[in-house]
């Protein structure tokens, strides 16, 4: 990687690596809280404040973290960072923190505020990893806000609870689809968004891992 | 090798990080208790409120709180049907007795055979907390605490019925975790329409709770119609899991007694 600056550590993971197109990490909640666009900006913006706080509070005492513990130090931080975004949604944003219920706490396991942590703010200053920690939150917060608009709207009508298309259910025309209120659905629309984004920046398109070889053999019919 | 790689150092950071961060959750737990506290019990009472129809859509949390001063919290015993003064359960007031936490207290439940455990509850309390909606000193509407297992998850509400201890008033779920646009729909204002007017029993046959969350849509013309309500499409285990928590809080381990004394008294 050459030099970085704050404008490119807090922009280059929304489009050219992002966490969960490039990375594929955070695929879990990603599946869970796409549900809603309300549900997925409340998420993206929890998994920003972990993010950068965590690599924040790292990077500060990445001098001192002995390196054979520093991934339960990482640990530690962001188990408490995740309980106080936590307890705050629920004091807050109550209506909220009751749907998103246990995922908020899964921010703990989510991969990328981990994976950041170890690989950015333990080698760079406090400023530019917390730069980087927004960074990431919010590459992962795009994906969840894109996949929820269709899930959304296609699966309820609705787009942050306003009814869009009068579903049949409430007296309108549209069917909805119910499958994509469903988890499988997220991995389809995800799929969906990692090819047009690879369309889009042809570099991310990985080398074939094997060669299809033509079809040789004779049927037996 | 530096000097942080030492065992010393190691036990000295591990030492420091545990208190900081241990400081650092412990204060935000207290500090923002007392207004999840109040987050939570404003939740009930406003789907206390409007299982019996009573709140406005979009109310304050002062209206709400002024609509929920008219109720009143009773306590019920579930086996005789009476009433009991609050300190049978060791409180001063009927409102401060937790019925989702005494089902989990062996002193104050006890585990339900699983023939009987239609609604999947696992265990039965003894005592259970009403509420009555009073009018010029008439009971007008009792509120009834009502839980149950849908597909995902135990769904908790409130059924409210008049004071014929028959016909519903309405029915809400304050609790569950159902899918969202299938089973969810149970929070859907047009499904929670249908349920005014059903009624729980026949009185003529008697006492076996009829009322029943059917597949598809109920037809009208049948005389048992007004036992039946609309399942939600998509979501036939959570529409069955109603249907037993309904029969199961209606029937004789439920408010069944409870309501008999109700029609006998009025």
């Amino acid at each position: 990687m050459s030099e970085v600056t704050a404008k490119k550590v807090l922009f280059e993971p929304i489009f050219s690596n992002n966490p969960i197109a490039l990375q594929i990490l955070g695929i879990c909640s990603a599946l869970a809280v796409t549900t809603s666009m309300q549900l997925s900006v409340v998420m993206g913006i929890a998994v920003c404040a972990v993010c950068g706080l965590s690599n924040l509070s790292v990077s500060m005492i990445r001098n001192q973290i002995p390196s054979n513990i520093r991934i339960i130090v990482q640990m530690t931080i962001i188990a408490s960072l995740v309980i106080v975004v936590d307890q705050i949604l629920r004091a807050y944003a109550y209506e909220i923190s009751k749907q998103l219920s246990v995922f908020v706490g899964l921010i703990i396991t989510n991969c990328i505020v981990m994976g950041r942590a170890e690989a950015f703010a333990m080698q760079n200053g406090p400023t530019m990893s917390f730069v980087d920690g927004v960074g990431n939150g919010l590459g992962y917060a795009v994906i969840l806000v894109a996949v929820a608009f269709f899930r959304e709207l296609l699966g309820a009508g609705k787009l942050f609870g306003i009814e869009i298309l009068p579903t049949i259910n409430d007296g309108g025309w549209y069917v909805p689809n119910g499958l994509l209120l469903l988890p499988p659905s997220a991995f389809f629309i995800i799929g969906f968004l990692i090819w047009a984004l690879r369309g889009w920046k042809k570099e991310q398109v990985e080398p074939a891992d094997y060669k299809m070889s033509s079809h040789k053999v004779k049927e037996a019919f | 090798m530096s000097s942080k790689e030492t065992i010393g150092k190691t036990v000295t950071v591990a030492f420091l990080l545990c208190i900081v961060c241990s400081i650092v959750v412990a204060s935000s737990v207290v500090l923002l208790k007392p207004i999840q506290q109040k987050n939570k019990a404003l939740n009930l009472k406003a789907n206390i409120l409007a299982a019996a129809g009573l709140l406005n859509e979009g109310a304050s949390a002062s209206e709400i709180e002024q609509a929920f001063s008219s109720i009143q919290p009773k306590l019920v015993d579930l086996e005789t049907g009476e009433y009991v003064e609050p300190e049978v359960v060791g409180r001063k007031e009927a409102i401060a007795y937790d019925q989702r936490k005494a089902s989990k207290d062996p002193k104050l439940s006890s585990p339900i055979p699983s023939d009987d455990d239609i609604a999947s509850i696992k265990r039965r309390v003894r005592y259970a907390k009403v509420y009555l909606v009073e009018n010029g000193g008439e009971l007008d509407t009792i509120i009834l605490p009502v839980s149950g297992y849908g597909l995902w998850s135990t769904l908790h509400g409130f059924l409210a019925l008049e004071e014929d201890a028959n016909t519903v008033v309405g029915l809400g779920f304050y609790e569950h975790a159902e899918t969202p646009g299938l089973g969810g729909e149970v929070d859907n204002p047009r499904w929670k329409a249908i349920w005014p007017g059903k009624k729980v029993y026949d009185m003529q046959e008697g006492w076996e709770p009829k009322i029943e969350v059917v597949k598809g849509a109920v037809d009208k013309s049948r005389d048992d119609a007004k036992y039946r309500v609309d399942g939600l499409s998509g979501a036939t285990l959570t529409s069955r899991g109603i249907t037993n928590l309904m029969q199961y809080w209606m029937g004789e381990h439920g408010f069944q007694q409870y309501l008999k004394r109700i029609r006998e008294g009025a």
